[in-house]
């Protein structure tokens, strides 16, 4: 990791005490480790026979097959999600102020309820209505009508976050409409958006755990009934948090490797999105205030 | 419609427990976030990579996960806590690693030159950060603060899953007796938009007030 | 602010829908022995953590108990003996269960589903085909709680959308049951965890629970209700009813039922009782 650019590099006091710091931290954190340690050890969570028990390898299929589930739901509202996104986006830029309007609603609407509403709902109101939905689709419908408001505004500010330039410069060597969006607009903006899209997606994958509310059998759920199966709760939970973290520190690997190329590439006027909705950061200023 | 306000009651003293639950929690986080943040551009490498190492473990982990193996898992090593209480921790923890991360980003545009002035008419680095940093950053920030504000309201939902009698908890039972869900959840995210409107237009002023023009 | 007019669009347009929430819509139309066996196919919801009636095996990943062998009994009725891949199970937890009988998500519902009049409003029953009470499960070491009156003033845990919670209301009103959650096995962790003092539910469900708990927990052991176990389908389903009870009462005569019993409740050390009359309702 880079050192902090915030203060000068530190003088000979400042180093000592920095040292002192970091002895001082490293040593709380390995206290605290131990602690946890024979805390585990003392209520007997640490005995082989506890973590076997959930590693053993028809019960990790259990797991395994969870996580498939997990990662197919997520797959499939990612991919129906982007589809919403694009219109979304689409009509909010949208000449027609009554598209506009309805996009505009769309969006502020599936933003403002929260997801495991959606998903309830999905499960339990639209079999009212005929429209009969497993778990599992019940659960893409929900995460894809969420997402898809995310993305639409995510693409909207890539679109937004094009120097105007861009656009005045491509009529005026004769392009039309399309041809600037198509050859353009989308190229730059997309290139921008790919590590928002990708942190995005951690969003949506985490989201699909609350599948457990409707009885799908996804990772969590399995994650619960192997571990009341067989007394080992907590070792089935902690694993399955572990799957989690891998699946989704590669993802945001990925999310930083992209965002690190484009800002080298193509500078400043990113669209820094650290994790999903709960803090989209729109770094840039300018595209900011075209955005309200 | 009647099923909503035949049961207003039940709403209302659901949407007292969510904004108990947000406020709180908002709180705590904000402190966690603070905190982690100035561990995160400390010159201390030990403090960097904690918080480094406690932001992309909880960040990555659904909160669903967190609520659970908090609730039921850790009653195994003997720490058991009351439902509303084990949301507070879970929820301010896992806020708090999206506000460190969001007043990092507001640290970062911070001019350097700012944290050299406060070093040169002595302050040290804790009055630096905060007293000088701290206070810059936080401006630059609000807008991603009230997202975090509102998306916090919105996740304290997932506590119904450990028996918390907020807004969806409740409306379970009501579900259950009226069998009507779409009456029932309807009026479930109208309690959320009355949560989460004003909230947003408040945070919308107070950026008004102290964005910093430049 | 961006949007505030949209912002309050959304929230008008969500007052309007509470208030046409009223009128709701219908499902599907009812499924017969002749229209199963024409889809090929028998949707079955069921427990998928009740040890005994419904419960996921941990190891083989497959569903099993004595409410799955009763499905396969009627699967089997309306297949022939070879029903590989012909019954699915789905796992639907107590709250939705007449939602997922309405909507048509699945044909029947064999998951401890109590008959009651309530109930029948929106589904139609076959059965019983078991009789089970309801009962208190409590620690190994809790000497205090004998009988329901007992559970005034203490925690009392059940799940989310069963009628288990109305009983002891009625019969203990102080009882504190805010504590419920979406499966029975998380109200035995919160027992084993002491956030609660008593799980009640129905005798054969707690009797799972405490033999999966290795004898950390016991049953009271005085049943307070009676709960006749049903098999759940749409209201006016009128031609499957009959079949599915004709169905039971063959299973009674020819032993079907009894090793079915057997070779799963009866595992737990419950005496096989004698199979209950079909109420033809």
């Amino acid at each position: 990791m880079s050192p902090p650019v915030l203060m000068d590099a530190l003088g000979p006091r400042g180093r000592r005490r920095a040292a002192a710091a970091s002895v001082v931290t490293v040593a709380a954190v390995a206290g605290l480790v131990a602690l946890a340690l024979i805390r585990f050890a003392d209520h007997g969570q640490l005995d082989a026979e506890r973590w076997r028990a959930v590693l053993r390898w028809p019960a990790l299929r259990q797991l395994l097959e969870g996580l498939v589930i997990t990662l197919e739901a997520a797959a499939v509202s990612m991919a129906l999600a982007t589809v919403v996104g694009v219109v979304m986006a689409a009509g909010r830029l949208a000449p027609a102020r009554p598209v506009r309007w309805a996009a505009g609603v769309y969006v502020e609407l599936f933003r403002a309820i929260p997801i495991l509403v959606l998903i309830i709902a999905a499960f339990l109101v639209l079999p009212t209505y005929g429209l009969e939905l497993s778990p599992f689709w019940s659960l893409v419908l929900a995460l894809t009508a969420y997402n898809g408001a995310v993305l639409g505004e995510i693409f909207r500010a890539g679109v937004l976050s094009l120097e105007r330039g861009q656009i005045e410069a491509a009529r005026a060597v004769g392009l039309t409409g399309r041809q600037t969006a198509v050859a353009v607009v989308v190229p730059q903006a997309a290139r921008r958006m790919a590590p928002a899209i990708v942190s995005q997606l951690v969003t949506l994958l985490k989201d699909t755990s609350l599948g457990t509310a409707i009885g799908m059998q996804e990772l969590l759920s399995r994650g619960r009934q192997l571990g009341s199966g067989t007394g080992s709760l907590l070792q089935a939970l902690i694993l399955v948090a572990a799957m989690y973290v891998v699946v989704n520190l590669t993802l945001s690997q990925l999310a930083r490797r992209l965002e690190v190329r484009q800002r080298r590439r193509y500078g400043a006027g990113r669209i820094a999105i650290t994790g999903g909705p709960e803090d989209l950061v729109l770094v840039d200023a300018e595209a900011e205030s075209r955005l309200r | 419609m009647s099923v909503v306000l035949d049961n207003l009651d039940v709403y209302l003293r659901g949407l007292l427990v969510t904004v108990e639950l947000t406020l709180l929690s908002y709180a705590i986080a904000f402190a966690i976030g603070a905190v982690v943040a100035a561990f995160r551009v400390s010159p201390v490498p030990p403090l960097r990579a904690l918080g480094t190492v406690y932001v992309g473990l909880v960040r990555n982990t659904p909160l669903a996960v967190l609520f659970i193996l908090f609730f039921f898992g850790f009653p195994k090593l003997g720490l058991t806590y009351s439902p509303f209480l084990s949301a507070l921790v879970v929820l301010s923890v896992y806020t708090g690693a999206f506000m460190t991360e969001t007043i990092r980003a507001g640290i970062n545009t911070v001019a350097g030159g700012q944290a050299d002035a406060a070093r040169a008419v002595g302050l040290t680095s804790v009055q630096t950060m905060g007293l000088v940093v701290l206070p810059q950053a936080l401006r630059s920030v609000v807008p991603p603060l009230g997202n975090l504000f509102i998306a916090l309201a919105k996740n304290t939902s997932i506590a119904s899953l450990i028996s918390v009698a907020e807004l969806v908890h409740r409306s379970d039972q009501l579900v259950t007796d009226t069998a009507q869900p779409l009456a029932v959840l309807a009026g479930v995210a109208v309690a959320y938009l009355i949560l989460t409107l004003p909230s947003g237009l408040l945070f919308g002023a107070l950026e008004r007030r102290v964005a910093v023009r430049r | 602010m961006a949007g505030r007019r949209v912002v309050w669009a959304v929230a008008l347009a969500l007052v309007a829908a509470v208030a046409a929430a009223g009128c709701g819509g219908g499902g599907s139309s009812a499924a017969t022995p002749d229209s199963l066996r024409e889809k090929g196919k028998l949707v079955v919801a069921t427990k998928f953590d009740q040890p005994l009636f419904g419960q996921r095996n941990p190891s083989t990943g497959a569903i099993e108990g004595f409410d799955v062998e009763i499905a396969k009994i009627i699967a089997r009725k309306l297949f022939g003996n070879d029903i590989t891949g012909k019954i699915e199970f789905v796992e639907t937890p107590s709250k939705i269960r007449e939602t997922a009988i309405e909507n048509g998500r699945v044909d029947l519902v064999v998951a401890t589903y109590t008959i009651n009049d309530t109930r029948k409003e929106q589904v139609a029953f076959a059965g019983p085909y078991y009789v089970a009470g309801q009962d208190i499960m409590v620690r190994k070491d809790e000497n205090d709680i004998k009988s329901v009156t007992d559970l005034n003033g203490r925690k009392v845990c059940s799940v989310q959308g069963s009628t288990s919670i109305d009983n002891v209301r009625e019969q203990a009103p102080r009882a504190d049951l805010s504590t419920s959650f979406d499966l029975y096995s998380l109200c035995a962790e919160a027992l084993g965890d002491k956030r609660v003092d008593a799980v009640t539910t129905d005798n054969t469900i707690l009797v799972g629970l405490i033999q999966q708990s290795g004898g950390a927990y016991k049953l009271v052991g005085k049943t307070f209700t009676t709960e006749p176990y049903g098999i759940g389908m749409k209201k006016d389903a009128n031609d499957l009813r009959t079949f599915v009870n004709d169905t039971l009462e063959e299973a009674y005569a020819n032993g079907e039922w009894k090793r079915a019993f057997e070779s799963t409740v009866g595992k737990a050390g419950i005496p096989t009782p004698t199979p209950p009359p079909v109420d033809r309702y």
